[in-house]
């Protein structure tokens, strides 16, 4: 491979990632619109095109051409950059996730940490909008992403943990490869760590938090604080942190499926493995995400610190030992280590 | 946590939630001092769709005030048209026939199963749980068909007149009625699954907006938000009108003063609604719905006349002074949802931002009842 086609190849996977992103963004939309409906016994959107499947273009369209207020009080910069440092983090920690075995943009020996160095990121774009748009609901929602997401960040990350102990590399195509069938999938692997599919659970509640998902969206709480950290911002503005939100749910459950669910390996023996396998759980997992939403109400925010600090930390740092003892006295047969 | 909030060397700042804002339901302005997410001092600002409801009724006959009545409280607008036909029946002393006394209780108490219904939709709004809304609004959508063939309206109804109603019901209405409690009795543990025993509900409502027996005869609170903190007050048993002693109904009453216990008691009470419709229509008597000989232009003798009924949110009382002519003297509205809130300044002094909307929500608030 020589120079000038590893570039072509970064440009077409730039290109491809960037849309993947945004078509991700635009049909989660109608699929949340559907599945609510459907939870609701309604139809959901159904006039712009077959099953209202233009109804994204449409909505596109609209929050394209509608005009970026900027009210008159706000930090110009700040307001104007927030929406960015949501999306950007969200479709970079795109770059280092495995499709497939060869699909991937960037194979990178500490993809994990990266994905997570850019998660942290996202968090800063939701302070600034908020604190930008001098709004006091907006500086509220702000104030309380902020304390939500360093909440969850850390049983996120201790899960996480367990889990490199386990693999021994940070390498997402090499986690995926060591799950080649369902009983080796981590989420199993009570081998490893007997509180395996507990990890699963704090690591799919966490990152729920971390994408301010319902029960755990309080910093978007129409019911208290308006549209939170985006209440002052219209167009496009509003229309990228959406896409970031978005984009931040499909990265979460991304890395569910590769760290837990065996990533693009196949379950079923006479189905090869490929990335249909890996889109199929990762959009099972955000209809289980959708599916939350629409059952539930929302948590408070001391409810919310409180089932992290008092929960998930202490059953993860549980999970952490048990898994650190178990290597000890097993080494794994099929873990990296 | 309330010495905290209310330390005096805390920075405060003032929040306005509202007259737009999606918690309040409408055009209420609460201002808010709040220290961080700690609500140090709550002030209701009325007045924001006053309509001067009062006055207008100085300015025509007795029987044009009734369309008024149907756009104070528009979720539960047959109590008010039965408070105002009650007052100005005493006034005038105007006879009801059985079958109209009988209709006027079926309809009201399915119209107050309508409002407690959206009542609980928008409640599990407020605290951010969609699909109920819809849920309930399914069920009351049944409810303003059955009452629309009836009274001709969906929302604001004028549907009683001195001496009876507008119109008799037909067998239709009846059957339909008597579907709809078969299916909101089998829809009922759904709702109870899905919401009352979530366990963010639970942790959501117990012991979180508590409100003492004391503050609600402080502030003169009625309805279920009394009856949650233990008052055993309804009119239709404590002050017997219409044909309410003829039937075997109870008065859900809880102690704990929480919101939970205001969630409870509108929930038992759609129960208890149910049972009443249904000993209603299995006694309805034959006859006619509207008194004879009531005359065209009433003229009460000169006086005082004072009446209450228990409306979907507490008790409601029209005052009429009487001055021998055909318009009112004085017409005066006691609306409860005007009472319920002024307790909410008290209430929700240091409680976090979340909480006291989740006591606002369970207040039952319907702003043009309270503004008028």
């Amino acid at each position: 491979m020589n120079a000038s086609t590893e570039v072509y190849r970064l440009i077409a996977f730039l290109v491809g990632l960037i849309a993947f992103a945004a078509l991700n963004a635009a049909y989660l939309v109608w699929l949340e619109r559907k599945v609510c409906g459907h939870i609701q016994r309604r139809i959901g959107p159904k006039e712009v095109g077959p099953y209202g499947l233009l109804q994204p273009i449409a909505d596109g369209i609209k929050l394209m051409t509608k005009q970026v207020m900027l009210p008159p009080q706000v930090d110009p910069v700040l307001f104007r950059i927030a929406p960015a440092l949501v999306l950007i983090p969200a479709v970079m920690s795109f770059v280092v996730i495995p499709f497939s075995e060869n699909l991937v943009a960037r194979e990178i020996n500490v993809g994990l940490l990266m994905v997570f160095a850019f998660a942290s990121v996202n968090v800063l774009g939701l302070l600034v909008g908020g604190w930008g748009s001098a709004n006091k609901y907006a500086v509220i929602s702000a104030a309380r992403c902020v304390s939500q997401n360093v909440a969850y960040e850390i049983p996120m990350l201790i899960t996480v943990i367990t889990m490199v102990m386990i693999t021994g590399t940070m390498n997402l195509n090499e986690i995926v490869m060591q799950q080649p069938d369902i009983t080796r999938w981590y989420v199993f692997r009570f081998t490893a760590s007997p509180l395996a599919p507990v990890a699963f659970i704090i690591f799919f509640i966490c990152s729920l938090a971390e994408t301010n998902r319902a029960p755990f969206d309080l910093g978007e709480a129409e019911s208290e604080l308006i549209a939170g950290f985006h209440t002052e911002y219209s167009g496009m503005g509003f229309g990228l942190f959406f896409m970031g939100e978005y984009a931040n749910i499909v990265i979460g459950t991304s890395l569910a499926t590769i760290l837990f669910l065996g990533g693009w390996q196949s379950p079923v023996p006479f189905i090869p493995g490929g990335w249909w396998w890996f889109l199929a759980k990762v959009y099972f997992l955000i209809f289980c995400v959708m599916w939350i939403r629409w059952t539930y109400p929302r948590t408070t925010l001391w409810g919310l610190l409180n089932l992290s600090w008092k929960i998930l930390i202490p059953i993860s740092l549980l999970n952490l030992l048990l898994t650190g003892g178990m290597l000890k006295l097993m080494p794994l047969a099929g873990g990296a280590g | 946590m309330s010495e905290l909030a209310l330390s005096p060397n805390q920075e405060t700042f003032v929040l306005n939630l509202g007259p737009q804002h999606p918690a309040t339901h409408g055009v209420l302005r609460v201002k808010l001092v709040m220290d961080g997410e700690y609500i140090v001092s709550a002030e209701p600002v009325l007045g924001y769709i006053h309509r001067m409801h009062e006055k207008m009724g100085e300015n025509r006959t007795w029987a044009q005030f009734m369309p008024n009545t149907g756009r104070l409280d528009y979720l539960g607008a047959l109590s008010y048209n039965h408070g105002y036909v009650k007052a100005v029946e005493r006034a005038a002393g105007i006879e009801v026939p059985e079958r109209a006394e009988y209709i006027r209780v079926i309809t009201v108490e399915l119209n107050r199963i309508a409002s407690h219904l959206l009542w609980f939709g928008a409640f599990v709004l407020d605290l951010g749980g969609f699909t109920p809304l819809l849920y309930a609004f399914d069920d009351r959508e049944m409810i303003l068909d059955l009452l629309e063939s009836v009274t001709g309206a969906r929302l604001t109804f004028c549907y009683f007149r001195f001496g009876g109603v507008y119109n008799d019901i037909d067998d239709d209405f009846v059957t339909g009625t008597r579907e709809f409690i078969k299916r909101l009795r089998k829809r009922l543990p759904d709702y109870h699954n899905l919401v009352t025993k979530n366990i963010i509900m639970i942790k959501r409502l117990k012991d979180v907006g508590v409100i003492s027996a004391e503050m609600c005869r402080k502030y003169g609170a009625t309805g279920p938000v009394a009856r949650g903190s233990g008052i055993d007050y309804d009119v239709r048993r404590s002050e017997p009108y219409s044909v309410y002693p003829e039937f075997d109904f109870d008065i859900p009453v809880y102690h704990e003063g929480d919101s939970m216990a205001r969630y409870m008691v509108r929930m038992d009470e759609i129960e208890q609604s149910m049972r009443i419709v249904e000993q209603a229509l299995d006694r309805l008597p034959d006859g006619p719905v509207k008194a004879e000989k009531v005359p065209k232009i009433i003229k009460p003798a000169p006086g005082d006349y004072y009446s209450v009924v228990e409306a979907a949110r507490g008790t409601f009382g029209v005052r009429l002074v009487s001055d021998g002519t055909n318009t009112p003297y004085r017409l005066k509205l006691r609306s409860p949802t005007f009472s319920n809130l002024s307790l909410f300044g008290e209430a929700a002094r240091g409680m976090l931002l979340a909480d006291a909307l989740a006591l606002m929500g369970s207040l039952d608030l319907v702003i043009p009842e309270i503004d008028r």
